[in-house]
């Protein structure tokens, strides 16, 4: 089995990481009926690296359920904080526990026999998540430049009580651009709108319309950690989103989509890098006279603004490439059915009209028959990076709170305008993109050849 | 003669797994004893224990799926894998031909050309070699194609026929067509012949012959295995002169290396002629003896470079294959694969103008002036097959 790295830090990145371990604890115990402590699942417990400049969440975790998992040879630790800037995670602390990562990455490295990829975890808004994690990311581009690196990176919403967060946000995202091989971009209001919805549902007054409670994505249950705490909701959604992820690597299935095959098949230009993710179903009913929501149902939905973790619309936008990864007993045939049916109305750039990437894992999820997750390549990011450009800009033409920034040691202003442009210019890339989508374009003239 | 296959990737390994199945229960439900001794003797060994063991190497760039077709071969009870007769790593091939090619490799060669040459020396005499992979993904496409370099260099004189299978057209994987025509433009210098199955194809039998309703991979496989069975099971033929052929891959293909395809489901479409280089009929069963067959000798569906009577290969066994009282398989070299190929160079064309996907190969080692050359290749084989009339 191949294994992966998690590197979660900061505040966030902890949080939604120990909620990846918990309930991925819950998958193999669910599936391994003996209950045994799976030898796959343990091995890659060994493979994760905690780290935050905050001893709060960590600590927490040393005290939790999850304690005799984590070796504290995984944890990087420290007491202050990063004061929600950039710069200090990046730069201050990122200078002074270096090589202490570089050897804990390295250790975490060495435990993996078969080491694909390294997931780093952490958020934009903050300053040790945004900070120190994207120094993390180019560390490992130093030490380990054959290893995939795949970044969930959890973007703030434009109420972010952050005030800073735009800065952060932008000067973290020049290193992924830079750096990563993929990024898995969450906003934290879709994150919201999916957690109010399931709460609608499940205080429907209709009788009946009870939800299978281990179901909900956003559910815990049945997990190690027994209380549930504010954003737990919505730090499952992101964690369900790397239980899929990685469910081809840890499960049997007639198609197979391996971690290394992602970026192969989704990033045509090393820069377009970003995929939106979306999940269904979101929850299942309990109810048994109430039938389970169609096979089919669960396709459309993968393809509907309320499922995306970002706030965008795939569908009206132009999709350069598109992974299925479906879990349960679906075979092909639903698979063709399904992309027969839901392509016409889907725009695909003109050199990638069957772009589809598609995996087949014949384990589900827990408390589902089968679940879908797709990852769009697709120019409705645009918007989003757009809006985010608009938020630093307003605050750096008045110069706000950059002094905070400037006074970091090593930190220079051409950072801000070098992560500005590199912003800039990822748009003008999606925008070249879109302005093909109108026009017809036609077949590339073949090579002729003499007779 | 003896047949050693090579199963590599995912669906290599998942088909080949079929197809021994197949075999050894279509020569087990047989009385009739020579047939069933020439079949077990092409595609399997007796062991010292007394069971039978598939002349198979299976190769894949991670395990899963080779721990899955050797215990599902062990379960059936009739026959097996042998223990040692498989080469896995830890980590796929990440759908990327030139990793497959120019890196995964040349890194495992000596380890699978080890376990080719263990499968060889127990043949009492090789025929040759049937590599069975996919296009469409890195492992099959681009490992099994430098296997089949490896083959070549190794052993000159023994034949190699690649079995491909072909992805939907609609995708699954997003590089498919780049992974497809890099490998069958180098198959052409490589290969002795080519058998194809598309998936598309396969899909509509399962759909509306064999009326499955939720069709699997397993359904797929099962029927590729059942054809591909067909053609390579004991026959007589004209030459063997009332016995069964010793060489099972006898097809002399007077042209320069061709695709074939097989399975007789295609229909000619009246406007556009599908025009036959060569065909190969294989019937199968009861009556078969009497059958006609003139239909096929019809010069107007031949090139003009051969006789209908040289052009057509007239195989024939009376044993009933796989359970069918009566069957036939068309093994066909003709223009039948053109549209599909063109459609696949067409796409991958497409996406080469734009660049895209380019750095995911560059970065393993293969060059854009590799792929010229490959489109180069494909584009005149497309044209040599046009202008059959």
């Amino acid at each position: 089995m191949t294994q992966s790295v998690v590197v979660q830090v900061g505040q966030c990145g902890n949080q939604v990481g120990c909620r990846f371990w918990d309930l991925a604890l819950r998958e193999h115990a669910h599936v391994n009926k003996r209950g045994l402590y799976d030898e796959a699942l343990s091995s890659f417990f060994r493979n994760a690296v905690l780290i935050d400049m905050e001893e709060g969440v960590v600590h927490g975790i040393l005290q939790g359920p999850l304690r005799e998992v984590f070796d504290s040879a995984q944890l990087l630790t420290d007491v202050s904080g990063s004061g929600n800037n950039w710069a200090v995670g990046n730069l201050t602390y990122g200078s002074a526990y270096r090589d202490s990562i570089v050897n804990k990455l390295r250790k975490a490295a060495e435990h993996c026999d078969c080491l694909q990829c390294f997931f780093l975890i952490h958020s934009m808004g903050g300053g040790t998540g945004s900070g120190l994690g994207t120094r993390v990311l180019s560390l490992l581009e130093e030490e380990f430049p054959d290893v995939c690196r795949i970044v969930t990176a959890m973007y703030p919403s434009a109420e972010d009580d952050v005030i800073t967060s735009p800065y952060n946000s932008v000067l973290a995202m020049r290193e992924l651009t830079e750096h990563a091989d993929c990024v898995l971009p969450v906003e934290n209001q879709s994150l919201v709108d999916i957690v109010n919805k399931i709460s609608l549902m499940s205080h429907d007054a209709k009788p009946g319309c009870v939800l299978k409670k281990e179901s909900t994505v956003t559910s815990g249950q049945g997990g190690v950690s027994p209380t549930e705490r504010p954003f737990d909701a919505m730090n499952n959604i992101v964690a369900n989103l790397l239980l899929n992820i990685t469910s081809s690597s840890r499960f049997d299935g007639s198609l197979n989509m391996d971690l290394n095959e992602i970026a192969n098949n989704l990033v045509p230009f090393p820069r377009l890098h970003y995929l939106v993710p979306s999940l269904t179903p979101l929850y299942t009913l309990a109810d048994v006279n109430i039938p389970t929501r169609r096979l089919d149902q669960m396709f459309s939905d993968a393809f509907s603004k309320e499922h995306q973790l970002i706030r965008a619309d795939p569908k009206h936008s132009l999709y350069l490439a598109c992974a299925l990864m479906v879990r349960g007993n679906v075979q092909v045939s639903d698979l063709r059915r399904n992309i027969e049916r839901l392509r016409p109305s889907l725009p695909f750039v003109s050199w990638n009209q069957e772009g589809w990437k598609t995996g087949l894992c014949s384990v589900p999820p827990v408390g589902h028959a089968h679940s879908l997750l797709a990852l769009a390549n697709n120019t409705c990011v645009k918007p989003t990076f757009m809006e985010l450009r608009d938020r630093f800009t307003k605050l750096y033409k008045k110069k706000a709170h950059l002094h905070h920034y400037l006074h970091v040691d090593g930190m220079e202003q051409s950072a801000f305008s070098e992560a500005l442009s590199s912003l800039s210019a990822l748009i003008e890339e999606y925008h070249h993109l879109d302005a093909t989508k109108a026009r017809l374009i036609p077949d590339a003239p073949r090579l002729s050849i003499a007779r | 003669m003896s047949v050693v296959t090579v199963q590599l990737g995912q669906c290599g390994n998942q088909v080949g797994q079929e197809l021994f199945d197949v075999m050894c229960s279509d020569a087990r439900d047989v009385h009739r004893k020579t047939y069933s001794a020439v079949s077990c003797e092409r595609f399997f060994r007796q062991t010292t224990q007394g069971g039978k063991q598939a002349r198979a190497v299976l190769i894949d760039m991670e395990p899963k799926v080779i721990n899955h077709s050797m215990s599902k071969a062990a379960k059936s009870g009739r026959w097996r894998y042998g223990e040692t007769s498989h080469f896995s790593q830890k980590q796929g091939s990440g759908n990327n031909w030139a990793n497959g090619y120019c890196v995964l490799g040349p890194r495992h060669r000596d380890a699978v050309e080890e376990l080719v040459r263990r499968q060889v020396e127990h043949c009492d005499m090789l025929a040759g070699f049937i590599p069975i992979m996919s296009v469409a993904g890195g492992t099959g496409s681009g490992v099994g194609t430098f296997i089949t370099q490896c083959l070549r260099d190794v052993y000159p004189s023994s034949f190699v026929l690649n079995h491909l299978t072909w992805p939907y057209g609609t995708g699954e994987v997003i590089v498919q067509n780049y992974n497809s025509v890099l490998t069958l433009a180098h198959l052409y210098q490589l290969s002795d012949a080519i058998l194809v199955h598309e998936n598309d194809i396969v899909h509509k039998i399962c759909s509306q012959l064999l009326k499955i309703k939720q069709i699997s991979f397993s359904d797929i496989n099962r029927v590729i295995a059942h054809q591909l069975g067909g053609v390579l099971q004991p026959t007589l033929t004209p030459a063997s002169c009332g016995a069964y052929s010793r060489h099972p891959i006898g097809i002399d293909w007077q042209v320069c290396p061709p695709p074939a395809s097989a399975g007789g489901s295609r229909s000619l479409s009246a406007g556009s002629f599908n025009t036959s280089l060569a065909n190969l009929l294989i019937l199968r069963g009861k009556d078969v003896y009497s059958a006609e067959t003139g239909g096929f000798e019809d010069p107007a569906i031949y090139t003009s470079w051969l006789p209908p009577d040289e052009a057509l290969s007239l195989w024939k066994s009376p044993v009933p294959f796989n359970k069918y009282e009566k069957s036939a398989t068309l093994v066909s070299n003709s223009q039948a694969l053109l549209r599909p190929l063109d459609d696949m160079v067409r796409k991958a064309w497409n996406m080469f103008a734009s660049r895209a996907y380019i750095h995911q190969y560059i970065k393993f080692g293969i060059s854009e002036e590799d792929f010229l050359d490959s489109f180069t290749s494909l584009e005149q084989v497309i044209s040599s097959y046009s202008e059959l009339q």
